[in-house]
């Protein structure tokens, strides 16, 4: 924490940044914060609660935050995967950021609900995490903690489902999405969903009908898990913002599975590897068609 | 009770599968007639949101059909559509769809026989499924409204039927 806190200082008082984006301590848990003062720097803390993917203040829409000058952000591994992303997609230049990496042994799913890092409190995504390390960052900080307690649960669901029926499944993801209220949190709180006019907004014609209607609702979750397959860094934010807890993970995990089933792509914080949906290979599976 | 009839909704591009169901029909070739056809400038330009939106209006089943690999007319519009729609029948299949109301195919301008065979092939898989009841359900909301419109008042704007 020091460590992040003196590096912060030092980024600003030198002038490399104007900002820093990182977490502060709030009565629900940490927060991001925008440190411009190189005496405010000693607010920033990182620990198992810090649980917002920043990179989504680097996103083309926040342009309140590029209006503050060039930023540094802090990154766990999965955020620096959504940075790579925004780099590959040429919606952000490496120079244009300092990566402040931080070394991850997981985060809570929620830090209003539990303080500490437990099999049953952390984040569905975090077990079995293999970019703890974010290999993008300019700096890397802290000692790498052992890695996060408990089990990949996400991947055993997912398994669960594809050995239901299609008539199970659907009964299943339509209780799911009944109670979705098309607030649109997920696509807020989301580094990749940039689009400065979101297919959901189209009116003329109407793609996707944006009351809570279970048609648009159906409608909405399948655009959005097809939109991100193979962009998706998996940093679980669209269902930690979700106010009403669909397991919109469930959808982002499984459109990476087919990712990297057919095309083997696998996520990464590398801004050089191409994504794979834009491209194609001659050799590409195609068993389902006739 | 009637005998259920299903509606498929075929999306297909111009250069091949079109010119190729046109062929079927110049060669007087017999097929089911459950199949309405959308002609399209190529696969590439095939909305995922296009399948959606024929479950909605009330389609049974579709068909996405398109030029073979190397013979599209823009180079590769099929090649990028293939990736695309291996992905999204894979999520429709997560999210409960019966794979065998959705139909992939190439189909070229001379297979007029093909496309015979790949829409009646469809209809009998989706005849045996039954009406898409689970997604038609979503749209019921709005057929419970049973008053009337007037024409100064179009009280369903943006309802396009």
């Amino acid at each position: 924490m020091k460590e992040l806190q003196e590096l912060a200082r030092t980024l600003l008082s030198e002038g490399q940044v104007k900002v820093v984006v990182g977490w502060e301590d709030s009565p629900g848990g940490p927060r991001p914060a925008f440190i411009t003062r190189p005496e405010d720097a000693e607010r920033l803390v990182f620990d198992h609660r810090c649980v917002h993917n920043l990179v989504a203040y680097l996103s083309p829409g926040h342009v309140d935050v590029a209006r503050l000058g060039k930023p540094a952000v802090v990154v766990k591994g999965c955020d620096a995967r959504a940075a790579a992303m925004l780099m590959r997609e040429s919606q952000l230049s490496r120079e244009d950021v300092v990566l402040i990496g931080v070394r991850c042994g997981g985060v809570v799913r929620d830090p209003r609900e539990a303080d500490t890092l437990t099999a049953d409190s952390v984040a569905p995504r975090c077990p079995g995490c293999d970019a703890r390390q974010p290999a993008l960052a300019d700096h890397l900080l802290g000692e790498l903690p052992p890695p996060p307690p408990g089990e990949n649960r996400r991947d055993k669901e997912i398994a669960r489902l594809e050995a239901m029926r299609p008539s199970e499944r659907w009964a299943f993801w339509q209780a799911e999405l009944a109670r979705c209220v098309r607030c649109n949190a997920c696509r807020q709180v989301c580094p990749l969903c940039y689009c400065e006019r979101c297919v959901a907004l189209k009116t003329e014609p109407l793609w996707i009908e944006s009351s809570a209607h279970p048609r648009g609702v159906m409608a909405w979750h399948l655009t959005r898990a097809q939109h991100h397959a193979g962009r998706c860094s998996d940093c679980g934010e669209c269902e930690r913002a979700c106010p009403v807890s669909i397991m919109l993970s469930l959808l982002n995990r499984k459109a990476a599975q087919v990712v990297e089933q057919r095309f083997g792509y696998v996520a990464s914080d590398d801004p050089a590897a191409p994504a794979p949906i834009g491209a194609f290979r001659t050799e590409d599976t195609e068993e389902f068609i006739r | 009770m009637k005998e259920f009839e299903p509606r498929l909704v075929a999306f297909v591009c111009n250069w091949c599968t079109y010119t190729g169901a046109d062929l079927a029909g110049t060669s007087r070739l017999t097929m089911d007639p459950n199949v309405r056809i959308v002609r399209l400038p190529c696969t590439g330009r095939i909305d995922p949101l296009f399948i959606l939106k024929a479950f909605e209006r009330g389609a049974d089943g579709v068909i996405v059909s398109g030029c073979h690999p190397g013979d599209c007319h823009y180079t590769a519009g099929n090649m990028h559509a293939r990736r695309r729609f291996a992905v999204f029948q894979d999520l429709l299949h997560f999210a409960g769809v019966d794979p065998d109301r959705l139909t992939f195919s190439w189909v070229s301008a001379s297979e007029g026989l093909k496309w015979r065979d790949i829409v009646n092939d469809a209809v009998a898989r989706v005849r045996k499924l039954g009406p898409f009841q689970e997604y038609q359900s979503l749209s019921r909301l709005d057929e419970e409204f049973e008053g009337e419109f007037t024409s100064e008042e179009p009280a369903m704007a943006g309802r396009q039927e």
